[in-house]
């Protein structure tokens, strides 16, 4: 079986026209406010902190549900997130929900010297991640948060691929001890794995088996590397698919594995280039197994306004991009002779 | 003068009051600390350091609920000094209160220390939260005292931060906060010695008129002489009295109090003495008794 743990109309979608018609989606914001209060259900410790996005975010179904657990800080976000570390200091597990660009860069001194370096057990929630919230603008696209919380020592990062994936992360988040950042897209996304996907924190999953290429990505663009992989295969291309859910602790092993086995790796990151899943591998090979690579990522540029799909394609990241890619890979794997 | 006595067992409060004149005994015998660990270390904050010697003094020989045996005490007083950099004081405190022996203090800012530049709670028994990093001590207070009200319990939680620190965004963001859930179990003591890194905090950045500004932010406001010890104690005791709505003390102090050269000069912020301005200071402090 080439596919792994990923859904028969999923499959059966990666060649059409649209690959994404007609597939149930969700934005992954709102895979996590529906885990959120399952978590609570079981666990008394977990409380969820709000910066004026529980509308957009849906955890104001949260706060319907558990009122004396929800604590709606205002537009205060640096605040928040040093309250979320008092708490965890007598053992709640606070869940700080807000935009990423507010998580990551205007809560980042916050979440380096209060959460991260005294390794509290705050998990992060960030919607809005990546440049997903395409209407909205430069302002609120999180282009850099995954390589922002990667460089900060103590940090887990996560970007999972869909609904399913997030439901598991957020929950498996709650038995991580220390600091877990989330990340999730403010767009609907399409659910693409089975509930039997082995989700462990920090182990990336191979999803479609290959043997001339590796893909290795994160969050929406799993679904276009599983897309650009089928139309490949088309072409007598094998190409391998990594979701890499965590991208801090990197899970070396299976990337180095398939790094062998295949000889070429593309990675795929709706983030910029500088820092994250790109910087990540390209610095593990490196050191330990240099072959052809190429990053598909945001480039050395802010995007724009625009529907998400038509952004995130103008701005290289959709699966044409990484068929071109893989192909690039290709061509320095084997050396045209003379 | 009190630590010669049995361990109190994990789990109960370690109870501890002295009176106002070991009080102030006590608060200098912290200011010899202060002076002896920023001199042997030669980097740190003294001027800070020593205007807080009362507040700090009151509150862990008097007020606070706590256990030097058992630091991780679910049910004990929190106390964060938000000001970081003013740590000597923190530590000379938790040291003559027997959280960890005096001979730590000499390793102040040395390499494998438990007494970091900026106080680590990882590292230093006692420290209930990591600070450095201006107005985030507060936050986190506000974040146990909101832990405190959800689980019914009865711990307070005092913060000191200071009145340059009361420059930045999130002391606001953080006083909101306080106002919104009527938090009556914390406490803000600003250390209110008018001087910043740079210079006066009138120059840099004025931020009076502070308790009209606190009052604002809806918070019950009281003002003391911070150098008064029995001022001290009665404005922290009257604190933890107030219902509904959370207490802030501006404790008027003098940067570099009980060091001639150093009281109200900037420059001692953050420099530290030499070892013969240093002698001179540890007499001033025991008024001679020294040596």
């Amino acid at each position: 079986m080439t596919y792994h743990y990923i859904r028969p109309e999923v499959i059966a979608n990666l060649s059409a026209d649209d690959p994404f018609a007609g597939l149930k989606a969700q934005a992954t914001r709102h895979a996590y406010a529906e885990a959120i209060i399952e978590l609570a259900e079981e666990n008394p410790n977990v409380v969820v902190l709000d910066a004026d996005v529980s509308k957009s975010i849906k955890t104001n179904q949260f706060a319907e549900k558990f009122p004396e657990r929800s604590f709606n800080f205002g537009i205060a976000e640096q605040n928040m997130m040093a309250a979320a570390a008092g708490m965890a200091t007598t053992g709640l597990i606070p869940y700080v929900s807000t935009y990423a660009v507010f998580a990551s860069m205007r809560a980042l001194d916050q979440l380096r010297n209060s959460i991260h370096y005294p390794g509290l057990n705050v998990k992060v929630a960030a919607s809005h991640s990546g440049i997903t919230p395409g209407p909205d603008g430069v302002t609120h696209q999180a282009q850099e948060d995954l390589s922002l919380l990667r460089a900060v020592a103590n940090s887990t990062v996560i970007a999972g691929a869909d609904s399913v994936t997030t439901k598991m992360a957020v929950k498996a988040a709650a038995d991580w001890e220390g600091p877990v950042y989330l990340s999730f897209t403010r767009d609907p996304v399409p659910l693409i794995y089975t509930d039997d996907f082995p989700y462990q924190i920090g182990k990336a999953v191979t999803v479609r088996d290959g043997d001339d290429v590796t893909i290795v990505a994160l969050r929406d663009l799993v679904m276009h590397a599983l897309i650009a992989a089928e139309r490949l295969a088309a072409e007598g291309i094998s190409a391998r698919v990594i979701d890499c859910h965590t991208l801090k602790p990197l899970d070396e092993e299976t990337i180095l594995q398939a790094a062998r086995e295949t000889g070429g790796v593309v990675t795929a990151e709706n983030n910029v280039i500088f820092g994250g899943l790109g910087s990540a591998v390209a610095e593990l090979l490196v050191e330990n197994h240099p072959i052809p690579m190429e990053r598909i990522g945001v480039r050395d540029t802010f995007a724009e306004s625009g529907p998400y799909m038509d952004l995130i394609h103008k701005y290289g990241l959709t699966y044409p991009h990484i068929m071109d890619a893989v192909k690039q890979v290709l061509a320095r794997k084997t050396p045209v002779t003379a | 003068m009190i630590i010669d006595k049995e361990p109190t067992p994990a789990g109960t409060a370690d109870l501890v009051k002295l009176t106002i004149p070991e009080l102030e005994q006590m608060a200098a015998t912290v200011r010899c600390d202060i002076i002896e660990m920023i001199t042997e270390a030669q980097a740190g904050h003294p001027g800070g350091s020593l205007s807080a010697a009362e507040i700090l003094t009151a509150l862990y020989f008097r007020l606070m609920r706590i256990n030097p045996t058992d630091p991780h005490w679910n049910d004990r007083d929190r106390f964060i000094l938000s000001k970081g950099h003013a740590c000597p004081v923190w530590y000379a405190v938790l040291a003559e209160r027997g959280y960890y022996d005096k001979s730590h203090l000499m390793t102040l800012r040395k390499l494998d220390s438990i007494l970091q530049g900026h106080a680590d709670m990882k590292k230093t028994p006692g420290v209930d939260m990591t600070v450095g990093s201006l107005g985030q001590g507060f936050s986190a207070g506000i974040g146990m005292a909101l832990s405190g009200k959800l689980r019914q319990k009865d711990y307070h939680v005092w913060v000191v931060v200071g009145d340059g620190e009361c420059q930045e965004g999130a002391i606001w963001e953080a006083a909101m906060s306080g106002a919104k859930w009527k938090l009556d179990n914390i406490t803000v003591v600003v250390d209110k010695n008018r001087i910043q890194n740079d210079t006066f905090v009138d120059d840099v950045m004025p931020i009076d008129p502070l308790p009209d500004k606190w009052k604002a932010f809806g918070w019950n406001v009281m003002e003391i002489d911070g150098h008064n010890m029995t001022a001290v104690v009665e404005a922290l005791e009257k604190a933890k009295t107030i219902k509904g709505i959370p207490t802030v003390i501006i404790a008027h102090t003098v940067k570099g109090k009980g060091v001639s050269y150093m009281e109200d000069v900037p420059a001692w912020h953050g420099k530290a003495p030499s070892p013969e301005l240093a002698e001179q200071a540890l007499n001033e402090i025991t008024g001679g008794a020294q040596k």
